[in-house]
């Protein structure tokens, strides 16, 4: 399967390199052009000589991750997050490091030798080391190096009532919704991005809409679903199961009303589930996009994730083929409209 | 049959305090190396392995003990919209709970992620603290207490989901190595025994419930009365938070206990024995005559002359625990020379102080 590909690859911030091969074996043969650029986006395009309005769909190929900072003389490695992880979720849990994907696991300090006011505060990151069973510093540098990046060792399964789990849903989800676009046909040019650099600053997808210049570019995401027990119903920002979500607003983007507007209503016509994001956190590569250039109209499609950016996060199969189908008639729609 | 792949396949398994059927009869079916099987009442696996002395020689008896029972959560309410309320069997540290992926042992099994409160939603004075256990939850995967109905039930149990894996060398990491590990050890000792001259009668015991206070040890000792006891349990591992003397080193092979619970005799053989076999060992003292099945072999009946040798474990008590199964294998052949030194004279002197 697909996600399960793509979820158990490993591509931090700057080292997508991975993902990027595997993507673009997957779109070979189904594009017209696939290039890279100066930062690591993949760029595939479909007709991109036709006329018609330019569609740009965005979908990031990194995911966070753990970089190695510091090898000691004991063999552990000292490590800081790269794009934005709580510690609290990295306690206790299996790791892989670098290329070579060395298992290690981060641990912490036995119950029976703590205090009981110790379990109450969280363990800081300084108090966390990945262990990979290096008996030294020298005999741990053999097979990790400085600025490996360290990722979650999460099998994707499926579970429960149509649920999916696996690690790097965000932003996986996304490139595997881009993946099956791009195999499909369309009238207009349709530019896929894969971008780099997500998680630290939205850097790829800025540099890649300025190549591109398109009219309108939709962004796929994994966002964050809070519809758990512990937080109040207009907390949850999205909630699992009840489709994709349209963003009205988030830290760095006001979405183009009038797309969002079509986007409900092609929703609605085609009986497709669709939830608005009912958050104003977070980011997206639509906050680049929108400004590059002149000003892009930009809108995004997300698909509700509990657990993001931990080592196994949740995600309905549902909301993945609704956010298809969404993006999918809103393509055909674009054409039918603004095409020739 | 390797006893280190075996090790593996029982540390996945699931086999929480009270519930270690699986892990028993996983042992039962891969040990080829003793006489006779039983099980007690509790569900203690005791395995007899006979000396090579003549049927009618009163020969010493030795139990060595190893816990098989791991900690682990039971399910104690479904919220109505289909996620999973839990406590815990044994002490788990509630931070190392977040984010794990479980195992829901109901009518089937059914596979978890252990959620909270994601922290965006969290006030700033609960980012700073860490997530409680009243407010984990397990997700898996149900939309409602409806769909849950009939697959899972308040008291169904739950263990963390994860296979033992391979690190660096011979170190490996995964979770119910305390107290696999001993089993591990002690199976290693019956396989070292078979090719040795021995005469001791062995009972080697993976013990049930000793995470929730020795139960096990309890009534198989009753039930053994043996001449001499040795507790095999894992001890706290060189890591990160600890200071050296709280620890024993991973690698430096098995750590010979000092203390109440340790017989002066036993622990002044089982040095000797090291020393004259060249196995590596370190000194594990102890002020706490408690924790560990050796305290209940001691205190059986008339009183057990009894020892406690423990393998260096790191991050004891987490889904992620540490060692390197060289410590493993240098346990077990310690316990094998020790008893094949054993004799009638020495088990007797055990009582004279």
């Amino acid at each position: 399967m697909l996600l399960r590909k793509l979820t158990e690859a490993c591509g931090a911030p700057g080292q997508e390199g991975e993902v990027r091969a595997l993507i673009r074996s997957e779109i070979e043969g189904y594009v017209d052009e696939i290039r890279t650029d100066a930062l690591g986006n993949l760029i595939a395009v479909k007709n991109p000589s036709a006329p018609g309005p330019k569609v740009m769909l965005a979908a990031h190929m990194d995911e966070v991750a753990l970089m190695i900072l510091g090898i000691e003389k004991n063999g552990l490695l000292r490590f800081r997050p790269i794009g934005g992880i709580d510690p609290r979720v990295l306690v206790a849990k299996t790791v892989l490091v670098g290329e070579k994907k060395v298992p290690g696991v981060i641990g912490s300090k036995p119950i029976h030798l703590q205090r009981p006011e110790e379990r109450q505060r969280p363990l800081s990151i300084d108090e966390l080391a990945i262990d990979i069973g290096a008996k030294s510093q020298e005999e741990a540098e053999k097979v990790v190096n400085l600025g490996d990046c360290a990722y979650f060792a999460t099998k994707f399964e499926e579970f429960g009532q149509d649920k999916i789990k696996a690690k790097a849903l965000d932003d996986r989800v996304g490139c595997a919704l881009l993946i099956e676009l791009l195999k499909q046909n369309y009238d207009i040019p349709v530019y896929g991005v894969f971008t780099v650099q997500e998680e630290v600053g939205l850097r790829g997808a800025g540099v890649a809409a300025y190549q591109i210049q398109p009219d309108v570019a939709i962004v796929l995401e994994g966002t964050t679903a809070s519809d758990v027990p512990g937080s109040d119903p207009h907390k949850h920002a999205t909630s699992v199961g009840k489709g994709p979500a349209i963003t009205i607003m988030d830290r760095t983007v006001i979405t183009h009303p009038p797309l969002v507007r079509r986007l409900i209503e092609l929703a609605e016509e085609h009986n497709i589930p669709y939830q608005i994001r009912r958050t104003n956190t977070g980011g997206t590569d639509a906050g680049q996009i929108q400004l590059t250039a002149g000003g892009t109209k930009a809108a995004v499609i997300a698909v509700p994730c509990r657990y993001i950016h931990s080592a196994a996060s949740v995600m309905s199969k549902k909301d993945y083929e609704a956010a298809f189908r969404l993006t999918s008639v809103y393509l055909q729609d674009l054409q039918e409209r603004e095409g020739n | 049959m390797d006893i280190k792949q075996l090790f593996q396949d029982i540390a996945s398994n699931s086999g929480v305090s009270g519930y270690e059927d699986q892990i028993a009869d996983q042992i039962q079916e891969a040990c080829p190396w003793v006489d006779e099987f039983r099980r007690d009442t509790l569900g203690n696996l005791i395995m007899l392995k006979k000396g090579k002395a003549q049927s009618d020689q009163k020969v010493p008896r030795v139990m060595l003990a190893a816990h098989m029972d791991e900690i682990g959560l039971i399910i104690t309410k479904v919220e109505k919209e289909g996620f999973l309320r839990f406590s815990t069997i044994g002490g788990f540290d509630q931070r190392v709970l977040l984010g794990q992926e479980v195992t829901v042992h109901g009518k089937e099994t059914y596979r978890g992620v252990i959620g909270a409160k994601p922290p965006h939603v969290q006030s700033p004075d609960e980012q700073r603290q860490a997530v409680k256990l009243e407010d984990l939850f397990i997700d898996i995967g149900f939309d409602s207490a409806e769909e849950v109905e009939g697959k899972v039930a308040v008291g169904d149990l739950a263990t963390i989901n994860q296979t033992s894996w391979n690190l660096q060398g011979s170190f490996m990491a995964g979770k119910a190595f305390d107290d696999r590990a001993g089993v591990a050890a002690m199976l290693e000792c019956l396989k070292a025994l078979d090719d040795l001259n021995f005469s001791a009668e062995v009972y080697a015991v993976a013990t049930v419930q000793e995470e929730v206070g020795l139960r096990g040890a309890i009534t198989s000792t009753y039930g053994i009365v043996p001449d001499v006891g040795i507790a095999i349990d894992v001890g706290f591992g060189d890591q990160p938070g600890l200071q050296e003397f709280q620890t024993i080193k991973l690698g430096g092979g098995p750590a010979i206990g000092l203390g109440p619970h340790v017989h002066p005799t036993l622990h002044k053989r089982m040095v000797e024995v090291a020393k004259e076999w060249k196995i590596p060992y370190s000194l594990d003292p102890s002020p706490y005559p408690g924790g560990t099945d050796a305290y209940a072999i001691q205190v059986t009946q008339a009183g057990i002359p009894t020892i406690l040798l423990s393998i260096p474990l790191r991050y004891m008590h987490t889904p992620i625990e540490t060692l390197d199964y060289n410590d493993v294998k240098l346990t077990g052949r310690l316990m094998a020379f020790f008893i094949a030194g054993l004799d009638n004279e020495f088990v007797e002197g055990l009582k004279c102080f």
